[in-house]
């Protein structure tokens, strides 16, 4: 009959607000509210040496912090399983070839190339984590801003890099392939978009798919002590598909209107 | 599942003020283990089994097999409504559901909310005039149901109906769910006609919308504006 407790159909999301630049000494972040799951995600880039086996590429680092604050269980070492989890998502998440251009990231082949190191701070939790978190990582990569080198080689065949003096001179990243993590929880015989706590309660088995703005899935996870029948797990699938594609279209507009505002926009941060 | 309904009731950021009980109070809580009752005050209350209403509304002394009788009827996770007795010198408070407008509820939605925006009124239990009835706890616990057909037989929630509730009856508890989230949010207080005029004020949107920051101010504001019209 889709309606859920609070008036929402099974697949619509509750009221987000997203903001970028909300930390001041990073290259990028932003700052997700969906209802009362509050996630704040820093991107710093740093130089350091390209992996062995991707030796013209940079690369991604993810790290999850479950603040104390977010919900009691979290108090001392509680929120590191979920923190560990929750990156290792990431990872897959991103582990695909096309989601992020890593060659751009390259400085010197072999050499040099940019880390981007994504902080992601959990600050409240009010069910639906993954997507928040991904809409979050999403925003803030669009946000980031890496500074333009230049690779200068002297007589003697050793290289300087030379940053860019002027600090609006620098490369964004595609961030049009970067997937977002849609969560459908299963609920008796239905299943759910951005399940609120209480929801996430009553669902003993949940898909987590990310999916590009083209509607591609990159990849998939079951959680949940319960069981997915073959054919709901199709079912789910198609949904997220659906789901994401629009939840991509919602982002990209939210993040455009952003960014046309330019620097005359009213920061609302941690003060409003 | 029951031990994640636990936490869920202990992880709200809202209710960070407690509840106080005070004799005659009249709270909706969560059972916990015999016969603890959460009720969000520092300490868990009690439920005892004499000052429990046996099936009819009997009264005599509670013998071992009433005992075993009980543990099926109310366990852990459901939820009762309850009248407090007394407070005991460490505040904890002692809970009875001697009359039967107490006992365990059945189907509908739980809403939590600050203590202190709980209106004190004669009564607590409201049948509201859009279709559908709410229980106001003192502790800040919000029950709200279908209301239930046959008025003159109170069965003291000794038979738990699990008929599917219809669509039109869910419509009306998940909008007045979604009016008391956001009077709660404007720090309005709650009480049977606040409500009803803020559900009236909603009328005109959906009710998933109701939780939009915009709209919450603009029906909240409607219902002030009603109440002001009210008393002058």
């Amino acid at each position: 009959e889709d309606l859920r407790v609070d008036g929402r159909g099974c697949e619509d999301y509750r009221c987000a607000e997203v903001e970028t630049d909300v930390v001041s000494n990073t290259s990028g972040s932003a700052r997700v509210k969906l209802g009362h799951t509050d996630i704040l995600v820093g991107v710093k880039a740093e130089m350091g040496t390209p992996k062995l086996e991707k030796p013209d590429e940079g690369y991604l680092e993810f790290f999850v912090d479950c603040s104390a604050n977010a919900t009691p269980e979290f108090e001392g070492r509680g929120g590191e399983e979920l923190g560990t989890e929750i990156a290792n998502t990431l990872y897959r998440v991103f582990s695909s070839e096309s989601s992020v251009d890593l060659k751009s990231l390259c400085i010197n082949p072999r050499e040099h190339c940019w880390v981007l190191y994504v902080d992601v701070l959990l600050l409240e939790c009010g069910g639906n984590l993954f997507d928040a978190i991904s809409i979050a990582v999403k925003a803030a990569l669009f946000n980031t801003r890496i500074p333009k080198v230049r690779v200068l080689e002297d007589e003697e065949g050793s290289k300087e890099i030379e940053l860019s003096d002027d600090p609006y001179d620098c490369i964004r990243l595609n961030v049009v392939d970067v997937p977002c993590i849609v969560t459908l929880s299963k609920i008796g015989y239905r299943h759910v978009v951005d399940a609120t706590l209480q929801e996430e309660a009553c669902s003993l088995a949940s898909l987590l798919i990310s999916v590009t703005s083209k509607g591609a899935l990159t990849s998939m996870k079951k959680v949940g002590k319960g069981s997915l029948d073959p054919e709901s797990i199709f079912e789910m699938m198609e949904t997220g598909k659906r789901v994401g594609k629009s939840l991509h279209i919602a982002l990209q507009k939210i993040l455009d209107e952003e960014e046309s505002l330019g620097t005359s926009r009213q920061k609302v941060g941690f003060l409003g | 599942l029951v031990g994640r309904m636990r936490r869920l009731t202990g992880c709200s950021l809202r209710l960070a003020p407690r509840y106080n009980g005070e004799v005659g109070d009249i709270v909706v809580g969560r059972i916990t283990e015999r016969w603890k009752v959460e009720t969000n005050s520092r300490l868990d209350s009690v439920l005892l089994l004499s000052s429990m209403n046996l099936p009819g509304g009997e009264l005599r002394r509670r013998s071992a097999e009433d005992e075993l009788a009980m543990r099926d009827y109310l366990q852990e996770g459901d939820l009762i409504s309850a009248e407090v007795q007394s407070v005991f010198s460490d505040g904890a408070v002692s809970l009875h559901t001697r009359s039967l407008k107490y006992g365990k509820l059945g189907q509908g939605v739980l809403v939590q909310v600050s203590p202190s925006l709980v209106k004190r009124q004669k009564t607590h239990f409201h049948d509201l005039p859009c279709g559908a009835s709410v229980i106001l706890g003192n502790n800040g616990f919000i029950w709200i149901y279908p209301t239930p057909e046959q008025k003159d037989e109170e069965a003291g929630g000794f038979t738990t109906s699990l008929e599917p509730v219809p669509l039109s009856d869910r419509e009306v508890i998940s909008r007045l769910r979604n009016c008391i989230v956001a009077l709660v949010t404007q720090t309005f207080m709650l009480f049977d006609t606040s409500i009803l005029y803020c559900y009236e004020a909603s009328l005109p949107h959906q009710i998933k919308d109701i939780l939009k920051p915009e709209v919450m101010e603009e029906i909240v504001l409607e219902t002030r504006r009603r109440l002001l019209d009210l008393e002058g």
